[in-house]
């Protein structure tokens, strides 16, 4: 058998130079330190990622977008269809876990300082790809055309009116009219399986390539210790050895969650009705809880401007100064921490934690 | 005999910039000609507003006092309320916070927005919470077995 596998490598190679990728892959190395853990979290997301496509994909099969079929076509999948529980409970939970780990991915590099020269880009390819992701997560909670869903996208979309000089146009483009209605459930499925994954695959192909050709940060800590010869620099090749692990790892999550979906089904909920009043309790997926909780307690006019607009101002600032964030802390590029932005980055998670578990309560 | 090349030089580079700007210009205005109608594309034609002025929104025997009914008026919901003492209030359903639809409470005897804990008054005026104006009011006639809802003139 070897054999054969060299002669097919070999006939590869003579064609487009297989040797090379062979070279591309061995070129990176993965640094062996204390906070090395935090380098399966890329890796983590991207294969939940991949099961969001497949999965996404066989649902499919069976979904219909329209207000008057999307419900009973999600009832159908898992009632029905054999194993259609699984593949929508799978889709549902691991969206969830996937938004998890792209939040700690996020904030790991954030602590680690791994935006730093040179890998400014590939922060902000990270950045915009965690925004797709929060697009994915709303707009796909929508397909159900549940009830819940129903008023999330409104108050959802709504905030997009508020938005100076453009917001009513916004509102329209986002809705497909003035109203939240079978127009925005066709529109919000084109954005989920045509838009949004078109833009994902630019995206991280480009996040992918910048960190296959810069290597992996190491943190300011870890490379003084090197440096000052306290501390050995070691490394592994990251193929095959790294991708090892990474696959333990995925193989772990892929047990994760067929047990999830098994223990703990998807709830489909009740249809939506637009006649009808938001139900008592209604909140958001959990990782809006926090931009719900502030909408919830700021008042209807704060000095000049209307509440909901302070708050959408306040979240943009925070993130154009989070995409940014590598050129602001520009001395982090020379190996010197500023404390600044780590007190930034404790206090930006330490209020979106206080803020999701009040409005837990 | 004249020859390209022997044309003085700044006479040929102004003669390719006009060439430049023709094609750059020409260029542009189609980029913009496959640009607008696909934005414009995007926002569907306004529908129609309903001119239905009034609606049945329920029968006299439907509510009992202290109860509310959100019912269809046009394309959007709207909240009938009898008050405690009897009488027929009507608003639209949609909060003026962020457009969620609001329900009557018996227990507090107020108009209530599930979404982020928005109050008014049988007023409907914004008492308490983060909507920033009151619901806008209809008014209500019983004719008959019928309680009609209507815009004000």
């Amino acid at each position: 058998m070897p054999g054969i596998y060299r002669r097919i490598l070999k006939w590869l190679d003579e064609r487009f130079g297989a040797g090379a990728v062979e070279e591309f892959l061995r070129h990176k190395t993965v640094p062996i330190h204390r906070h090395s853990i935090w380098y399966y979290f890329g890796g983590m997301t991207l294969f939940l990622f991949v099961v969001q496509a497949l999965t996404g994909i066989l649902l499919l099969l069976y979904y219909r977008p329209t207000p008057n079929d999307a419900f009973e076509s999600i009832q159908y999948i898992v009632t029905q269809v054999p194993y259609g529980w699984l593949i929508r409970s799978v889709h549902s939970w691991s969206a969830n876990l996937l938004i998890l780990t792209v939040f700690i991915h996020m904030f790991s590099v954030y602590f680690l300082k791994a935006y730093r020269k040179p890998r400014e880009l590939t922060w902000i390819t990270g950045m915009f790809l965690l925004f797709i992701m929060l697009g994915f997560g709303f707009s796909g909670y929508l397909l159900p055309w549940n009830t819940l869903a129903f008023f999330a996208t409104k108050v959802g979309t709504e905030m997009a009116a508020t938005v100076p000089l453009i917001g009513p146009w916004l509102l329209k483009f986002l809705r497909g009219g003035e109203e939240v209605t079978g127009a925005t459930l066709t529109r919000f499925f084109g954005f989920h399986v045509a838009v949004l994954p078109g833009l994902t695959t630019l995206l991280l192909a480009m996040h992918l390539l910048l960190v296959q050709r810069l290597g992996m940060s190491v943190p300011p800590g870890v490379e003084r210790a090197i440096e000052e010869g306290r501390q050995p620099a070691r490394s592994m090749p990251f193929f095959p050895n790294f991708l090892l692990r990474d696959m333990i790892g995925w193989y772990a999550a892929l047990g994760v969650l067929g047990a999830l979906a098994a223990i703990f089904p998807w709830e489909l909920g009740t249809k939506a009705d637009a006649f009808a009043s938001a139900p008592a309790g209604i909140r958001p997926e959990w990782y809006f809880l926090f931009a719900f909780q502030t909408l919830k307690i700021l008042p209807a006019k704060i000095l000049f401007l209307e509440g909901e607009l302070a708050g959408l101002m306040g979240f943009t600032l925070a993130g154009i100064v989070w995409v940014l964030v590598p050129f602001l802390d520009y001395k982090a590029g020379f190996g010197r921490v500023t404390r600044f932005f780590t007190g930034l980055g404790i206090f930006a998670l330490g209020y979106m934690v206080v803020m999701s578990a009040l409005a837990l309560r | 005999m004249e020859t390209p090349g022997r044309i003085p030089n700044d006479g040929v580079q102004s003669r390719r910039r006009w060439i430049s700007l023709l094609l750059g210009s020409g260029v542009l205005a189609s980029i913009a000609s496959f640009v607008y109608p696909a934005i414009r594309y995007m926002i569907p034609p306004p529908i129609g507003e309903s001119t239905s002025r009034s609606v049945v929104a329920a029968s006299v025997n439907e509510l009992k006092n202290n109860s509310g009914k959100v019912f269809k008026f046009g394309s959007k919901p709207a909240l009938l309320v009898r008050t405690p003492d009897g009488d027929y209030r009507a608003f639209s359903a949609v909060c003026t916070h962020l457009n969620c639809t609001v329900q009557y409470r018996s227990d507090l005897h107020e108009i209530w927005c599930a979404c982020h804990n928005g109050l008014y008054d049988l007023s409907g005026r914004n008492v308490s919470g983060p909507p920033p104006r009151p619901l806008e009011s209809f008014e209500v006639h019983v004719q008959g077995e019928e309680v009609i809802v209507s815009r004000s003139a």
